[in-house]
């Protein structure tokens, strides 16, 4: 049956048109369209999984004991990642003691205490900003300010500091919508007992609002893992074949400091510095880095992940 | 009439009892309503004297543009239950929430006139006081219960930990103390250390009564404590209610005039921000004096 | 009247509970102690704007005393260590650009058509399974990308085209495109999911299939949302550092041929720093100068994008 126009007395008539074929139209277009669209989705996880498969095909078997245990040399099968690892294990703490606490406090001020002005709304702004600007002006940034004015040098210190200050924002907007997920009876009923704002915050919020802040933490050290160009431009160097003074000594008074004003490098760095050279045996050595920084990568986002998935169900 | 004066208040001719015969005057003794009475034997005048917690003077309130509160005056009776009761939009709520300076939570409140608390004759809603140390002397009970998600003894003892006090003894009295007095403590005694959560709505609210009372505020404020529960719990709230004013002053907002009617000593029925009348609880449901009253009373709007 | 059961209350007044004034001193100062600190960290994030900005216009002021700007934005060559330098920095913008531009051809419709499959097609439950997969991608080091691009996707497309060289533009273009792709699907996503339903609920109710709702209603109402989440990528390609170092080449040309090789701006910054001119040199300047000029770049876009985020976020 046609989709025959109703008659009626005045002359205004919708036009024959045929229902069904519309309806067929239309639905095989929408059908392509989530073809396109599933194909799209598979795109890109092919992308990815092309990634991993062959960075594990080049690299995976020359992961071993030696590997990790043996400085950079200029033979491939002689070299490995030791100074590298441990300098990136130095760097992401450094980048850790200084990038949370200072984030979370943001984060705090800015929920809890920063009133409605021009101030703040320009803290905000410089947050959101900082957000969107390239890695490589954190280098520049560093380079120009703590390795030549402040007179810092080459450190591990400098090379966390400016990772902390390239994932501030990330913590600080984890932090924010993690307290602002506190509910508000809560926050009422924390004031209602008597606390002041300190103690609302400290004692109260903070605690709700810890595994969202983790969440934050953990991508944002993802993040600073995987960094090269920052560093780089900080002017650490490629080829050390030395450790950093360990922080830990038989004397009182037991701590060392001095690794934190080391010369140093990082896998990234080692990485990118393997494949730049011609010969076959470094890109094996960088496709090795690269399986061992992918796999700590994916399990820090798969472990985020995993957070808030459990967050959300939990409410 | 002698003026008010603090910290005892003379009830005046205005609106209370005032000038009554002795015969008269001695009843509301025994009713309770008064807690001492002074009688002149010249002319056989009795004056009840009634000791004020606190005091609502000339309070009007202003959520940045829009006011609503306008003029209110009213007195808090010292361990008596005073009762708020009106329409939806009637300003009760804001009027409590005035007493513990909750609107200073968020931008753009203000307050004119006063409220005073005795015995020291502060105006605690004055820009000269600290809000915080107002919430010190004064606690809240929520429409909803919102006990906080740490265990059940942490829960009473937050109030007393945010004033410093850690001593294990007096927190362990205290709580045991305040869970008793809220009807709570047989039924968790015995797990002190679980989640405020696995209780029911119930015992939610009466957790947070307990939580109110352990720091021994002077007035504890409820605002509709028992609207989100059941008549089972409810009915158990309003009996705790009664038995609470014998140790703390009690202002509690409720939408339910029956509930009034039960436990309160005195009521006040306000309308659109004002205050219509004060008076003992039985003078207001049995025979108030203004016509909205008489309205609201009888259900001709709610 | 005394309240013998009310432990360690005293009645009318005074509380063997009441706070002491030496507690209220010292949490008031440990309340002004912490604003003061928290207030601090907060003013860290205007603390290294203000670093950036410093450095790169006191470098490159230091540079621009010797190079005259306007040499600067018109020269067509970038030769900062040869004996007679010149210093186009069009050259490097031109590296940066085609490589970005190829990332959003790759990036905008793979991306919007993914934006609209997660946003309007997919079951919730396929919903939480992409979204995470999308996260995992968009968390991979840039370093791994760059290998990548060089080691794996070159080769294969060198069989394809034959005029391709070792170093391209063309293949870290896609690689980035890829890399964006995440960022642009999450930004439109968030932007579509603004539309209110009962916009689309009129859309259905008209008899729209799935796609025209898309299409018609929702992406409209999504404009400037979507928009915003293109420029986003855009500068995050623009601002994009290892993989073009690795598998774009240094050569610094003007880059006609995204077939060949040719140096970005931050590929630029990394080969200068991975070498060993003296620092007050003029060619070290450049790369400052440089840093500068991508700065300004990124910021544009960022604003640009941000503005329109708040437009869209204002109509709902």
């Amino acid at each position: 049956m046609t989709g025959a126009a109703p008659q009626s007395a005045a002359a205004s008539r919708l036009p024959a048109i045929d229902e069904m074929k519309i309806v067929r139209r239309g639905r095989r277009l929408d059908v392509q369209f989530a073809v396109l669209g599933l194909f799209a989705l598979t795109l890109s996880m092919l992308v990815l999984l092309s990634l991993i498969l062959d960075m594990a095909a080049d690299g995976l078997a020359r992961i071993d004991l030696q590997f990790l245990t043996s400085f950079p040399s200029r033979r491939p099968e002689e070299a490995g990642i030791l100074s590298a690892w441990v300098g990136t294990t130095l760097v992401m703490i450094t980048t850790a003691v200084l990038a949370i606490p200072l984030g979370v406090g943001a984060g705090i001020y800015l929920e809890e205490y920063a009133p409605r002005n021009f101030l703040t709304s320009v803290i905000e702004i410089n947050v959101t900003n900082l957000a969107g600007v390239p890695s490589i002006i954190y280098g520049l940034l560093a380079l120009g300010l703590f390795v030549q004015v402040f007179a810092l040098g080459e450190t591990i210190f400098v090379a966390g500091l400016t990772l902390a200050l390239l994932i501030l924002p990330i913590v600080i907007v984890a932090t924010r919508e993690a307290i602002r997920s506190v509910p508000l009876e809560i926050r009422e009923a924390a004031f209602g007992v008597g606390a002041d704002r300190w103690q609302v915050a400290w004692n109260f919020i903070l605690p709700m609002a810890r595994p969202g802040i983790l969440t934050g933490a953990i991508v944002g050290m993802s993040r600073a893992i995987g960094e090269t160009a920052p560093v780089i431009t900080i002017g650490a160097l490629t080829f050390i074949a030395f450790l950093p003074p360990p922080p830990v000594q038989a004397e009182f008074p037991f701590v060392n400091f001095d690794w934190l004003n080391s010369p140093f490098t990082v896998m990234p760095i080692q990485m990118f510095n393997w494949v730049s050279r011609p010969q076959a045996g470094f890109h094996v050595n960088a496709a090795a880095t690269g399986l061992i920084l992918l796999v700590m990568t994916l399990l820090m986002n798969g472990v985020a992940i995993w957070l808030r998935y459990r967050i959300r169900s939990r409410r | 009439m002698a003026a008010l004066q603090n910290p005892v208040a003379t009830l005046t001719a205005d609106g209370l009892i005032g000038s009554l015969p002795e015969s008269a005057a001695r009843a509301a003794l025994a009713d309770g309503a008064v807690s001492q009475l002074a009688i002149e034997t010249k002319d056989s005048v009795a004056e009840a004297e009634v000791k004020n917690r606190a005091e609502v003077r000339n309070l009007s309130f202003f959520y940045g543009e829009k006011q609503a509160l306008f003029n209110v005056s009213l007195p808090i009776v010292d361990r008596k239950v005073t009762a708020l009761i009106g329409p939806s939009g009637c300003g009760k709520s804001t009027l409590l929430r005035s007493f513990n300076r909750m609107h200073d939570l968020y931008p753009g409140n203000r307050y004119e006139g006063e409220i005073r608390l005795y015995p020291e004759n502060v105006n605690i809603v004055g820009p000269d006081v600290d809000p915080m140390l107002v919430r010190l002397r004064i606690g809240m009970v929520f429409q909803k219960p919102n006990p906080f998600p740490k265990s059940i003894y942490e829960n009473v003892a937050a109030g007393l930990r945010v004033r410093g006090i850690k001593a294990k003894s007096v927190l362990d009295e205290r709580v045991e103390w305040s869970l008793t007095r809220a009807a709570l403590w047989d039924e968790v005694k015995d797990r002190l250390q679980e989640s405020a959560y696995g209780l029911s709505g119930g015992q939610q609210q009466r957790l947070c009564i307990a939580r109110a009372l352990a720091p021994d505020p002077e007035i504890v404020l409820l605002d509709e404590p028992t609207s989100a529960l059941d008549p089972i719990a409810t009915s158990r709230i309003e009996e705790l209610v009664s038995n609470l004013s014998e140790v703390v002053t009690i202002v509690i907002v409720t939408h339910n005039m029956q509930q009034a009617a039960r436990v309160s000593d005195f009521t006040a029925f306000m309308h659109l921000g004002e205050l219509v009348e004060y008076d003992m609880t039985a003078r207001i449901f049995m025979s108030p004096r203004e016509t909205r009253t008489q309205d609201y009373i009888t259900g001709r709007f709610s | 009247m005394t309240f013998t059961d009310n432990p360690g209350s005293e009645g009318f007044g005074r509380s063997a509970l009441a706070v002491s004034p030496q507690f209220l001193r010292r949490r008031r100062l440990v309340g002004l102690l912490m604003r003061a600190v928290l207030f601090a960290m907060a003013l860290v994030s205007v603390l290294v704007t203000a670093g950036i900005v410093y450095v790169l216009i006191s470098e490159s002021a230091k540079f621009f005393a010797h190079v005259s700007i306007v040499d600067f934005l018109t020269d067509t060559e970038w030769t900062p260590v040869f004996e007679n330098p010149r210093f186009g920095i069009v050259t490097l913008v031109s590296g940066t650009f085609v490589s970005s531009l190829i990332a959003l051809l790759v990036a905008v419709p793979l991306g919007t058509i993914l934006a609209i499959y997660i946003s309007e097609f997919a079951q919730p439950r396929l919903r939480e399974i992409v979204k995470p997969c999308l996260e995992l991608l968009a968390g991979v080091p840039t370093v791994a990308f760059g290998y990548f691009a060089l080691l794996f996707l070159t080769p294969i497309f060198r069989q394809f085209i034959p005029g391709l060289s070792g170093f391209n533009l063309l293949v870290p273009g896609i690689v980035m495109g890829i890399m964006i792709l995440p960022y642009i699907v999450s930004v439109s996503e968030d932007a579509m999911s603004a539309v209110p339903a009962s916009l689309r609920e009129g859309a259905y109710a008209l008899g729209f299939t799935r796609l025209q709702t898309a299409v018609r209603v929702v992406i409209p109402g999504a404009f400037s949302g979507v928009t915003a989440a293109f420029i986003l990528g855009m500068s995050r390609a623009v601002g994009e550092t290892m993989v073009v170092a690795i598998a774009a080449g240094q050569q610094a040309k003007i880059a006609y041929n995204p077939l060949e090789g040719a140096a970005t701006i931050t590929a630029y910054i990394v080969q200068i720093s991975l070498g060993d001119l003296p620092h007050g040199s003029i060619a070290y300047l450049t790369i400052f100068a440089a840093g500068l000029t991508l700065f300004l770049m990124t910021l544009a876009f960022n604003v640009v994008a941000f503005w329109l985020r708040r437009r869209y976020r204002e109509v709902y």
